[in-house]
């Protein structure tokens, strides 16, 4: 595992490796080597399965963070390719013609947090939400509560209580 | 949406405009009763053959399988589960639904005939339960569609459901099962409520 890494540390610029567990390693690349790496990986490494595609939404950076999470069958380890993007203008290069059901998670980043990858198939497709009209959901400036109360009718006497403050005066009420 | 041409068993060609393919978008209209007496006993007779369409929408529908097995075996009560909406006449909501699935739960409620009942399944569909601040579940299921018997839980039981299905059985006796009446008697209301969600409403206003 760390030998392969080896190999792809000479070849490109890898900002960060964390052994996450003994059969997961985390990489951090930047933007534009990401696809060059995962190509690498899949190649050459042997890491011919593409587990997932998913984001992250640093919003106090102003990035979104995508990781790339790849499997080697035979060796049976996972390696996660991370890169960080801009948050405002969101695009990224597809990898649709490395895996074809790559298209189906970009499709969905584009619908959840409107990063966009041109050229991906049918990425501008509703995928879940048909006729969406906000801000992507899964984007954090979203606030989920509000729209549910302005749009679903919401049913009056539904209590709420704050999880911390509630977890708080029931476990430990002599500090209340 | 394009007009499309079909060709006919004899052989004939003619255009089809799919907004009006193969449905009726006329109005729904209110069920006069007929003689006291022999409406009572068309109740007696709807409510013991209850036909159940076979649509899941959320975690409920995992509840509803159990019914048809022995140990739970709804068929003795004369419930049992069809795979279309024009041969059921008991629509269970199991669940949570999502703007998405809404949309479909619309378009087969109105195809099925009268008379036709929603039993709604768990607390979902009541207050929207656990999904109540999700940007895509419905809190409230009785502004789009009319429901006839709620069966609160998360997940109710399949014991749960049979109670329900005997409390349904008994609104119909009684003349209450009138849930069709409400929806053509409300048809705006529901309508205005149901547009104001689906956005990309690119379906007849009704259609059976």
């Amino acid at each position: 595992m760390i030998s392969r890494l080896e190999n792809i540390k000479q070849l490109y610029h890898i900002e960060q490796v964390v052994q996450q567990r003994h059969d997961l390693v985390l990489i951090t690349v930047p933007k534009e080597y990401t696809v060059a790496v995962v190509t690498h990986l899949r190649d050459y490494e042997g890491f011919k399965h593409m587990v997932l595609l998913t984001a992250v939404d640093w919003i106090e950076q102003n990035k979104f963070q995508l990781t790339y999470i790849l499997n080697n069958p035979e060796e049976k380890v996972d390696v996660a390719v991370r890169t960080m993007i801009d948050r405002d203008q969101a695009t990224m290069t597809s990898i649709h013609h490395l895996w074809e059901q790559a298209a189906t998670y970009q499709r969905e980043l584009r619908e959840m947090f409107g990063i966009n990858f041109p050229g991906s198939p049918r990425v501008d497709k509703p995928f879940m939400l048909e006729g969406w009209d906000n801000i992507p959901p899964y984007r954090r400036d979203f606030d989920t509560k509000k729209y549910s109360e302005e749009t679903y009718f919401p049913r009056p006497g539904r209590e709420t209580n704050d999880p911390k403050e509630y977890m708080k005066s029931k476990m430990y009420p002599d500090e209340h | 949406m394009e007009k499309r041409t079909v060709i006919s068993p004899e052989g004939e060609s003619f255009e089809v405009d799919p907004m009006k393919d193969y449905f009726c978008d006329a109005r729904p209209k209110v069920y006069e009763p007929v003689l006291p007496i022999v409406e009572k006993f068309l109740n007696w007779a709807r409510s013991e053959s209850l036909w159940v369409l076979g649509f899941g929408t959320g975690c409920g529908a995992i509840e509803t399988r159990p019914l048809m097995t022995p140990r739970f075996d709804a068929y003795r009560y004369g419930i049992q589960w069809r795979a279309t909406p024009r041969q059921s006449s008991v629509f269970i909501i199991s669940g949570y639904l999502s703007v998405k699935t809404l949309k479909r739960v619309v378009r087969t409620y109105e195809q099925m005939q009268n008379p036709k009942f929603v039993m709604a399944l768990g607390s979902c569909t009541i207050n929207g339960g656990m999904y109540w601040d999700s940007y895509n579940t419905i809190n409230r299921l009785d502004h789009y569609l009319p429901v006839d018997v709620y069966v609160a839980g998360c997940m109710p039981r399949p014991e749960a459901l049979l109670a329900g299905f005997d409390m349904l059985k008994k609104r119909i006796r009684e003349g209450k099962g009138e849930g069709a009446n409400l929806y053509a008697e409300n048809f705006d209301w529901y309508k205005a409520n149901q547009k104001k969600i689906i956005k990309d409403w690119d379906m007849p206003d009704y259609n059976w």
